[in-house]
């Protein structure tokens, strides 16, 4: 079976971030899943196991003091060296602000070809084809490559397919990495996701908040429904320009794409950029005092009305029935 | 210092955007098409240390039909000194390999300490041309900046991504790409529009860059585009005090609790 390489995104203090699941399911869809990691020379071997039971077939460690240190060059190395290696007909990568500056460098240093931001892939005689939500979901398009490699971006959250484990194969390599062409990471703040919310890609429910909610300590609200509904929370770009949440729970044109069961838009006028990023929800629910805010214009559900008399008119509702 | 700020053209936000049928391209008849409102806010990063730093020389580029010439002159207008356009009917549907080599070899060229571009276009999202320009350059990049801190011969700020932030810098010469997150960009007065007028704004072909149009590595396909169908709406009520219950009814009905 023809091999796909996969790389793993590892956060600063050595664990696996939750995209790797995702990733190994779409490359078992496409061949055989080969994990690629970057890290400090030594500590490959504590991920195997996880990587394993993920769906990875082989892992690819490759080693360096100066992973964390710089920008993306010891991975694009280990990915490179993995291709040499291993002759895969793609490398996934997942589409996140990290992983598509790295996609774009390996698919300039292996001469591959780009299928960004796929939200499903497949194979069709030899090719790899992506499947993209362009303009916020109002275009679904297929992409492939000409021929040689192809170097994807997966969609966070998109991907539900799953790998079955396997007992994988590990290859270890020393990387050697050109430290004069690289940008250098003198300090990292990981923002550790305390809340046990679920992660706004790829959520079920998302109830998000807009400047209609006015202040930081008002914004509870949206967190307290989320929590009744088990959702995840997100915001529109004017809630987090005006410091309420932070820019990881942004919703839309420059945010994050989401596409839901249930999506509750609470003070979001519903500006195009904002729909961009919601409007292939399954159900759309929106609070909002304006009766002539466009987001009313898609959602099944629209109340005119304030946030602050129906949420926890709302929430109590909820409680109770549980 | 010389800072050349790659801008974007792309079909407004504010309108419906639309992808043609047949090509699978962006449809940029149909629409307005602007600078990028990311692509503005790294020209207004160029231009507030042009403000501070009398000695800097701000060039806007951008690759992209005839009609990315009004982008170009609105950056004039703003404040940059030079602009250099990027034109040649054989880089109409160029992919990113293809758009990241024609940039690099037009960068050599025009020569710089400093490259900035937005993080990721309106339009294609795909976000990674100024990392693939860097890699063809040999240079640093500094990827998806919320802050930007330019010094004689380095450049730092920090670092947006998903989980977190980061600091992070490089010398220079170096490739920036910057976030929302920075500075609205200013509009330009009327001064500025007037002198526009009377800058260079330099128009390259692949011929001139000693490049051919051939593919770079593989070239991206679009095989199908489909359009979905509009959303319309649905119930609306009016809040008489009840408006919760009856959500969560709604909610209920439809097995979303
Ligand atoms: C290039 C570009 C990219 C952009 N990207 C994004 C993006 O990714 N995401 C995004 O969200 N925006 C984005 N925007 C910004 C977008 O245009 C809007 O400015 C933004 O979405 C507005 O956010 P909002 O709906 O929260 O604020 P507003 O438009 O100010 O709406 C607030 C709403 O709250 C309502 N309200 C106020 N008080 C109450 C109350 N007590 N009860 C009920 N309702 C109340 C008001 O009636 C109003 O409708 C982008 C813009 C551009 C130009």
């Amino acid at each position: 079976m023809s091999k796909v390489l996969v790389l793993i995104e590892v956060s600063p203090a050595g664990e696996i971030r939750s995209t790797a699941a995702a990733l190994l399911g779409a490359a078992s869809k496409l061949g055989e899943p080969v994990a690629v990691v970057a890290v400090a020379p030594g500590s490959g071997a504590s991920l195997v196991e996880q990587l394993g039971s993920l769906g990875a077939a082989e892992v690819f460690v490759g080693e360096s003091d100066l992973v964390g240190k710089i920008l993306g060059a010891a991975e694009v190395q280990a990915v490179t060296a993995a291709v040499a290696a291993t002759q895969p007909i793609a490398v996934l990568v997942s589409n996140s602000v990290e992983g598509r500056e790295v996609a774009g460098r390996i698919a300039v240093c292996t001469g591959a070809g780009l299928i960004m931001d796929a939200v499903d892939v497949r194979e069709d005689a030899g090719r790899i084809v992506g499947t993209h939500s362009v303009f916020g979901g109002g275009f679904s398009t297929e992409s492939t490559i000409d021929g040689g490699l192809a170097v994807v971006t997966v969609r966070q959250g998109a991907i539900e397919e799953r790998a079955a484990a396997a007992q994988p194969v590990v290859t270890s390599v020393p990387l050697t990495v050109d430290i004069s062409s690289a940008g250098v990471i003198d300090s990292v703040e990981d923002v550790v996701v305390s809340s046990g919310r679920p992660d706004l890609r790829g959520a079920a429910t998302v109830v998000s908040g807009g400047r209609g909610l006015g202040s930081k300590e008002n914004f509870v609200i949206v967190e307290q429904l989320a929590d009744a509904l088990g959702a995840a929370v997100g915001a529109s770009r004017a809630a987090v320009d005006a410091g309420y949440v932070s820019q990881m729970y942004q919703v839309g044109q420059t945010g994050t794409t989401v596409a839901p069961q249930l999506y509750v838009a609470l003070g979001i006028s519903g500006a195009i950029q904002h729909l961009a990023g919601m409007q292939t929800a399954k159900t759309i629910v929106a609070i909002n005092k304006d009766e002539d805010a466009p987001i009313f214009d898609i959602a099944d559900f629209g109340i005119v009305g304030d946030v602050f008399k129906i949420v926890p008119q709302l929430v109590d509702a909820l409680n109770a029935s549980k | 210092m010389k800072i050349v700020v790659l801008v974007k053209q792309v079909p407004d936000t504010w309108g419906e955007r639309r992808l043609d049928p047949f090509t699978g391209r962006v449809d940029r008849e149909s629409v307005d098409r602007v600078i990028d409102e990311i692509s503005e806010r790294a020209l207004e990063v160029a231009l507030s240390l042009k403000d501070k730093n009398k000695g800097t020389e701000v060039v806007v580029m951008s690759m992209g039909p005839s009609s990315a010439t009004d982008g170009l002159r609105k950056g004039l207008s703003m404040g940059a000194n030079e602009a250099v356009h990027v034109l040649d009917d054989a880089l109409v549907g160029a992919d990113a390999g293809w758009t990241s080599a024609v940039l690099a070899a037009a960068l050599k060229q025009t020569g710089f300490d400093l490259v900035l571009a937005g993080n990721e276009s309106t339009d294609g999202r795909g976000g990674v041309i100024p990392a693939m320009v860097a890699q063809r350059l040999g240079l640093p990049c500094l990827g998806s900046l919320n802050i930007v801190e330019i010094e004689q011969n380095s450049v730092r700020g920090e670092r947006g991504t998903e989980n977190g932030t980061a600091r992070v810098h490089a010398s220079l010469p170096a490739v920036v790409s910057v976030t929302e997150r920075t500075p609205e960009a200013r509009f330009p007065n009327f001064k500025g529009i007037m002198t526009a007028k009377r800058k260079s704004l330099t128009v390259l072909s692949l011929a001139e860059l000693g490049m051919e149009p051939t593919t770079v590595g593989g070239r991206s396909v679009v095989l199908s585009t489909v359009e979905r169908p509009a959303r319309t709406a649905g119930k609306k009520i009016v809040d008489e005090g009840n408006a919760g219950l009856e959500l969560a009814e709604f909610l209920a009905a439809r097995h979303l609790i």
